[in-house]
């Protein structure tokens, strides 16, 4: 019964903004002003060093120093100047990269959840076990590993090999099951069984049940996780610096760091423009991603 | 599908192999789908025939560059993937295949291979193997010898790029990078030279100026066999015969050095050495045990630097998620009461680090402290100039610092959500038994909180002990550690020690840089099995 109380007070505490007996003067001071207080200080804390790199994209000077006066001069000079680097190609392959990859992560981890969770088969329990172990690992301490990996498939396959978006694709998708299946398989044993049993005895075959009952009945299991696997993809680095080569081939986050350890010709102003462009996508992911982060949905996914 | 038609037996949700009614259906009922083409079969097999051509291609590219490993690999694959989807049985491997596929590839196999790879001297000087190493040896030691014939040469430009052209007894010889020379018919021959090639341009001295380069680097080999020396040339128009100083003996699996006599035979480090201790390179990749290991321990010039980084690694994952709880947990706390107006909108701007994606915050948090020009600096010191990224403790510091922006609306997310799920009759009840606000935060609520928070606490850690792009970006692991032969630094965490060993290091060593990896593979084991043991994750599956 430890449940029902709790649903009710936060109701409550949401919903009414319940604050009839809010104290006046003195009181008020001591018991909600200074809340406000910590909360003005935060958001300063909080929003200082977005207003900057706001600031230093809109400042045409375009250096670290020019950059100190805050919203001194604004102009979209450092925007329409991003249109002549290589930021095009940067943003194209992170959008085609994260949208494939989170595809092919949705679908993959799907149907592995869909076969643990409705299926009973010789191995499953071991499997299962298998995939948690895994699950712990990131893929990343093996990057020399698949480094050298690629390197190899280069010679068979080149277009799997290294400097090749396509086979960056591949390895972030091999850390697809790991990492999501547990999360879907959780959600899938949440959707009774009864409904695929009905499917099956109006002779529905099994693809026929997961593709058109049970993927819908999961839709937001899937978005999240293909969310989660955009915004993860969007910010990796490590392995895509390694395995991408050639400037138009990279992904923002290895680009943008290109220009911003830049230390001799810094083109700041550039990067802040990137930065702000390629910031709005994941801020509104995020924003709408909230709710479920705030739930507990998304335990154990942990984003720097 | 018309054999159930009112179903009145249970439907068939165990497939266990005592059930044999599946396979005993009378042929009218047998649906296989080869007799009853629909649109998601067709759909299956032109996928199967793209994973079967691909495959296929593959197994021939594998097989022409010897890549045995990947040819046994893809037929084992490919055999399998043909037998679940088209066999009847093995219904929950039908969706299982594709995921495991990549995961053996690049999860489970990389990881292997890692191991694998921190017991070889795998590096710089070590990347071939030893049939690799003795064709390289030979290539690099050659030497024009000495009195030797001069042939008059013409520099020609064909199909396959640039070729030689010389006469040797009155016979003319042409060859490439790829082919060796070999007796052409219908060649014009002028003086001594030859002047005309069927299927090649001669070069005149304009274009060969231009492919200067190109022409004094090219070599063309007498034979087949590398040891048979090759034809080269410095002036375009002579040619001259180099041949290995270094002879390879396969009896003895020795070389030799024609003009000194000095004998190089192989050691157990993949290196040929001389008697006097002469190193022939490029090495080979050869086992060296544990060496990897020890050599992080033990040799002075690493051990010092790496038992640091390993401590900084544990202080850093530790202090991050400990600072970013606190104010995390300090906030939700704050911000958990009804009565403040406007609740909502301080949540969702205090939302915004976390929704910033991080290597862009760590870029940014960069150039704000740059010690001369940087925000911090320059607006909040009032122009002074603090090393925060040059200084090792102030580096730390600042790491820190940054990742606390980063990380507490995170902790601030997941503590509003645990403090919201406190039943409130809990806290109503202790104050009417007169507890204070002190003792109601650390003897309820934060006992209560910790149960839902503690397995988010320990991924954070475990996040955090990994957290590569934030070092990389912010410091670069810098200020880097003087004196060290690897580029190391003072807020380098393992995972960037092995980014660093590997790639950025000038001598590139694979197998320490994998050593390192094993290591971190540890220590995540242990943390996660302390996770999985507070939520018992494995029972409920």
């Amino acid at each position: 019964m430890a449940t029902a109380p709790t649903q009710l007070s936060r109701s409550t505490g949401e919903a009414v903004e319940y604050r009839g007996d809010a104290p006046k003067g003195a009181r008020w001071w001591r018991e909600i002003g200074w809340r406000h207080i910590v909360g003005v200080v935060t958001i300063i804390y909080c929003a200082l060093p977005l207003l900057y790199v706001l600031s230093a994209a809109l400042n045409p000077g375009g250096t670290l120093t020019g950059s100190n006066d805050l919203f001194k001069t604004i102009s979209l000079e450092n925007f329409q100047r991003l249109f002549e680097t290589d930021f095009g190609y940067w943003a194209v392959n992170s959008l085609v990269i994260c949208t494939v990859t989170a595809i092919g992560t949705v679908l993959m981890g799907g149907a592995a959840a869909y076969a643990f969770s409705r299926f009973r088969f010789r191995g499953r329990h071991a499997s299962l076990t298998t995939l948690l172990l895994i699950q712990m690992f990131p893929q990343m301490l093996a990057v020399v590993a698949i480094f050298l990996v690629l390197l190899s498939l280069k010679d068979v396959f080149p277009i799997l090999g290294v400097n090749s978006q396509i086979g960056l694709i591949m390895v972030y998708l091999g850390g697809a099951l790991g990492v999501n299946t547990f999360l879907m398989y959780g959600f899938f044993n949440t959707v009774p069984r009864e409904i695929d049993e009905a499917a099956k005895i109006d002779g529905a075959s099994h693809a026929q049940i997961f593709w058109t009952i049970i993927l819908r009945l999961v839709a937001p299991i899937l978005a999240v996780v293909g969310l989660l696997s955009f915004v993860g993809t969007y910010g990796e680095f490590i392995i895509a610096k390694t395995v991408l080569q050639s400037t138009e081939k990279l992904t923002l986050a290895v680009g943008l760091y290109q220009w911003a350890s830049d230390e001799r010709n810094a083109p700041w102003g550039q990067f802040a423009a990137g930065a702000v462009l390629s910031a709005i996508p994941v801020i509104l992911l995020f924003l709408f991603l909230q709710k479920y982060i705030v739930s507990g949905l998304t335990a154990g996914s942990v984003k720097g | 599908m018309t054999d159930q038609p009112t179903a009145v037996r249970p439907p068939d949700t165990e497939p266990d192999a005592t059930s044999k009614r599946p396979r005993v259906r009378g042929p009218r009922t047998d649906h296989s789908p080869a007799r009853d083409f629909k649109p998601g079969f067709i759909a299956k097999l032109v996928l199967m025939a793209l994973v079967n051509a691909f495959g296929l291609y593959g197994i021939l590219a594998a097989a022409g560059v010897e890549s045995w490993g990947i040819v046994a690999f893809l037929v084992i694959a490919l055999i399998a993937a043909n037998y679940v989807y088209f066999a009847r049985r093995a219904v929950p491997m039908k969706y299982l295949v594709p995921g495991l596929a990549f995961l053996l590839v690049y999860q489970i196999f990389t990881m292997f291979y890692t191991g694998y790879i921190a017991f070889t001297n795998y590096g710089d000087g070590h990347i071939l193997d030893k049939q690799g190493a003795i064709s390289a040896i030979e290539l690099q030691t050659e030497k024009r010898v000495e009195g030797s014939a001069t042939y008059p040469l013409t520099v020609l430009s064909g199909d396959d790029g640039l070729a030689f052209a010389i006469v040797r007894d009155g016979e003319a010889l042409v060859g490439d990078i790829d082919t060796p020379l070999e007796p052409v018919d219908d060649v014009t021959i002028e003086g001594s030279k030859v002047t005309e090639v069927p299927g090649y341009d001669v070069l005149n001295f304009g274009q060969i100026a231009q492919r200067q380069a190109e022409v004094t680097t090219m070599r063309v080999a007498f034979s087949e066999d590398l040891g048979g020396g090759s034809l080269r040339t410095q002036d375009a128009s002579n040619g001259y015969v180099y041949a290995p100083t270094l002879n390879y003996d396969e009896a003895t699996d020795t070389f030799t050095n024609l003009e000194t006599g000095t004998v190089y035979t192989p050691d157990d480090r993949g290196n040929f050495v001389s008697a006097d201790g002469e190193r022939l390179t490029p090495g080979w990749k050869v086992s060296v045990g544990f060496e990897n290991f020890t050599k992080m321990f033990t040799d002075s010039r690493i051990s010092g630097a790496f038992l640091q980084i390993a401590a900084w690694t544990f202080a850093f994952a530790f202090l991050s998620v400990a600072t970013t709880f606190v104010l995390g947990l300090a906030l939700a706390l704050v911000f958990n009461d009804p009565r403040i107006r406007g609740r909502k909108v301080y949540r969702a701007l205090m939302i915004l680090p976390y929704a910033f994606p991080g290597f862009l915050a760590a870029l940014v948090w960069k150039g704000m402290l740059n010690e001369r020009f940087g925000f911090i600096n320059e607006v909040i010191f009032r122009g002074a100039d603090i090393g925060w990224l040059n200084d090792p403790w102030l580096a730390k510091l600042a790491v820190l610092g940054v990742n606390l922006w980063l990380g507490f609306p995170y902790m601030f997310l997941i503590c509003t959500g645990a403090l919201q799920a406190i039943p409130n009759d809990v806290i109503e009840s202790s104050k009417l038994d007169g507890a204070g606000p002190f003792r109601i935060v650390s003897k309820i609520i934060f006992p209560l909180l910790l149960v839902s928070v503690a397995p988010l606490l320990i991924s954070s850690f475990a996040f955090n002990f990994n957290n590569f792009t934030l070092i990389y970006m912010l410091t670069g692991g810098g200020p880097n550690f003087p004196g060290s032969p690897l580029i190391i630094g003072s807020t380098d965490l393992l995972i960037s020690m092995v980014y660093s060993v590997a790639f950025e290091s000038g001598v590139k060593q694979y197998g320490l840089a994998a050593a390192v990896s094993i290591l971190i593979f540890i220590f995540v084991g242990f943390i996660s099995w302390l996770g999985f043991r507070r939520t018992r994750q494995l029972e409920e599956l």
